[in-house]
């Protein structure tokens, strides 16, 4: 469904290589390049787990295993916007459930997926840490804390 | 280094006190001490937090100002083993979990006779509803890296990592700006002080994955592994990060090492309880009027902290029990809260003190639905390295769910008990080994509600949906609106007739509550 355009990415791509040269030596190198690789793409593309194999020497298997471990690497690309509401006990408590359940609601998708203009996805997120403001929505870098369930059609409205 | 560091503080504190007058409510300033204003304050002991919300993160000045930096002075005058003796002999335990004594770590660490050793700060704050971490890292980032340079000090490691969540940017960019300017002050790098000591950190960031909190997973998680917990064979002390020694220590413990060096192991000791010396930082939160970070001296009852400090519960709501330590943690019943909080009275009533969540829980909050709540987590964040953990959490979350669905019977009761204990005794890690906590917990304390899910097939907080009933009460008119928005037809009636839901047929959506002009309604 979602295509890796390797000549729109180029330049990205030459400075993610440039960064898997500069950190070689690095003890333990793998989670911080795959990291480098998320925030560049958005998400992990089969393509660049292909060239962080061939160029870093590791198996294109072990490079999967220790992606699919950790909840950050997605391999679907993320929408333009990433709506992540907190599933901490402070927020559960104060009715996060409802609210994740109305943004699923209204955009049709689940947890984890991103709708097929690319414009929204919802991820999963544990505590975010703000749990004297709960519940807490977090959209891409922006904090809405004291969220309720009626807020969901207006932000997303202005989010167009 | 062109200045002592009495000359910067020197500077610095006048330029503290300067500042913080132009907001003299905020403040108390003494001669040499400055505290926050208020009630909220007043019953609170900050050590760990004393910088928080004084002086400026992003100041290596400021923290100066407040002694910062003249504990690793002083340690690098005394031997390193005298510096580990203070350490033990002040009693600090460890704040991120199980609260083994930092002294002894160390001693453990030191005594190996290797060349490279490690000493790693546990940032990978993971624990739903608790957030001290991320305060002082974003709050006073300094007092955690003077922290780690004196452990690495005391049992002669000079490399130092940092393993902090990626899920905080505002922690690790305030990070990278303090060991940025105590490498150029010269407190931290290569001849620290002009004492012959080097002792560089590095930064590591988490990849979302809670069990990297725990020791063994967190090394794994740094040497660029799955981060799944290792066979206890060797203790990290001895076998750690790629098999040296290695000391690894949570945040809010290294915030507490400047403070014990300064001012000694007496005064630190003399706080608290005789077990559990010092104080704690609590994240209150969840039904509480005055949510917030809490330092209160060990042994403080529950009681006084959810109502003196907390200011209680809102809306005139019964409380009804708070959860401390998470997802390993319990649920303490209010019956209970005379409760003192140190590592040993918690663990007595089934809880623990874990790395210090405290979420407050009213009348509406049912606790079968919050065992459920962690359940999920622990499942959700199983490493899979274990059967007892992998499997045994599943089936535990799909008899809970046979609970919140109406489908459990009294036998299930005890299927619950006996399954968690298995999962308890034959867990490898302590996430496995401490999953079941919020069940028995809750299991023990409201063994009520538990039976009147299985048997009544009632939820008293209304919160478990599948066993809410659904009426029509007598205020209905009869427009028929509940009937066209019911999607399986289980509502028959007449126009300007009472209308009638067929339970057995109700799939309990909601959709006719919602939807009726006249609230005709009822939901219990």
């Amino acid at each position: 469904m979602f295509l890796f355009d390797q000549e729109e990415n180029r330049e990205k791509i030459e400075e993610f290589i440039a960064f898997m040269d500069k950190n070689r030596e690095m003890d333990g190198a793998l989670l911080p390049v795959l990291q480098e690789a998320q925030n560049k793409f958005g998400y992990i593309p089969e393509e660049i787990v292909e060239l962080i194999s061939s160029h870093m020497q590791i198996l294109t298997s072990t490079i999967y295993g220790v992606a699919t471990f950790y909840s950050q690497f997605s391999f679907v690309p993320r929408g333009k916007y990433s709506i992540s509401v907190c599933m901490g006990t402070a927020c559960y408590v104060k009715g996060a459930t409802d609210i994740l359940e109305e943004f699923s609601k209204v955009l049709g998708i689940g947890l984890g997926e991103t709708t097929p203009d690319r414009k929204f996805s919802i991820v999963e997120t544990r505590c975010v840490g703000l749990c004297s403001d709960a519940p807490v929505v977090m959209i891409n870098n922006q904090v809405y804390t004291h969220f309720k369930r009626a807020d969901v059609d207006h932000i997303l409205s202005i989010l167009g | 280094m062109a200045q002592t560091l009495a000359e910067i503080k020197e500077m610095a504190w006048w330029e503290l006190v300067k500042r913080l007058n132009e907001t003299p409510d905020e403040y108390n300033i003494g001669h040499d001490s400055i505290s926050l204003k208020g009630d909220y304050y007043q019953l609170q002991e900050r050590i760990a937090l004393r910088n928080i919300g004084i002086i400026n993160p992003d100041s290596i000045e400021e923290y100066i100002a407040t002694d910062g930096y003249f504990a690793l002075q002083k340690a690098l005058l005394m031997k390193p083993e005298e510096v580990v003796k203070v350490v033990k002999d002040s009693g600090l335990r460890g704040r991120g979990g199980a609260g083994f004594s930092a002294g002894r770590k160390w001693e453990s660490a030191a005594k190996q006779q290797v060349e490279q050793k490690y000493v790693i700060c546990n940032a990978d704050e993971g624990d739903p509803g608790a957030y001290m971490d991320r305060s002082i890292l974003e709050g006073d980032p300094h007092s955690v890296l003077e922290g780690m340079a004196i452990c690495g000090y005391a049992i002669g490691a000079n490399k130092g990592y940092i393993y902090v969540r990626a899920e905080y940017p505002k922690a690790v960019s305030s990070l990278i700006n303090a060991i940025d300017q105590a490498q150029k002050l010269g407190v931290l790098g290569d001849n620290i002080l002009d004492s012959g000591f080097d002792f560089h950190i590095e930064l590591r960031l988490g990849a979302g994955a809670f069990v990297c909190g725990e020791s063994t997973a967190l090394m794994e998680s740094i040497e660029g592994k799955r981060g799944m917990p290792r066979n206890k064979e060797f203790r990290t002390t001895e076998r750690g990060l790629w098999g040296k020694p290695t000391v690894i220590n949570n945040v809010e413990t290294l915030a507490n090492v400047a403070p014990i060096i300064n001012k000694g192991a007496d005064w630190f000791s003399a706080i608290g309880t005789p077990l559990s010396a010092g104080t704690k930082v609590f994240a209150l939160v969840g039904k509480v009027n005055h949510p917030g970070l809490v330092e209160v001296p060990m042994g403080m009852s529950i009681y006084d902290i959810v109502y003196k400090i907390g200011g209680g519960i809102p809306d005139g709501k019964k409380a009804k029990a708070v959860q401390t330590g998470g997802p390993s943690g319990g649920c303490i019943p209010s019956k209970m809260w005379d409760t003192k909080v140190d590592f040993e009275s918690l663990e007595e009533v089934g809880s623990i003190m874990g790395s210090g969540g405290m979420v407050v829980m009213d009348e509406k909050d049912c606790m079968v639905d919050i065992a459920k709540f962690f359940l999920e987590f622990s499942v959700d964040e199983s490493c899979g390295k274990c059967t007892p953990c992998r499997i045994g959490n599943k089936r535990l979350l799909e008899l809970l769910e046979k609970f919140t669905e109406g489908e459990a019977d009294y036998t299930d009761i005890n299927k619950l008990k006996n399954l968690s204990n298995v999962i308890c005794t034959t867990s490898l890690c302590g996430l496995g080994q401490s999953s079941p906590n919020p069940v028995l917990s809750t299991l023990n304390y409201f063994y009520d509600e538990y039976k009147e899910h299985a048997e009544d097939k009632h939820c008293r907080s209304g919160v478990c949906k599948q066993l809410l009933r659904y009426e029509v009460n007598e205020r209905c008119v009869g427009c028929t609106r509940c009937l066209q928005h019911c999607p399986v037809d289980c509502i028959t009636g007449a126009i300007r007739e009472r209308h009638y839901i067929d339970s057995e047929k109700c799939i309990r959506c909601g959709e006719c509550f919602n939807n009726c002009p006249v609230d005709a309604i009822t939901v219990y």
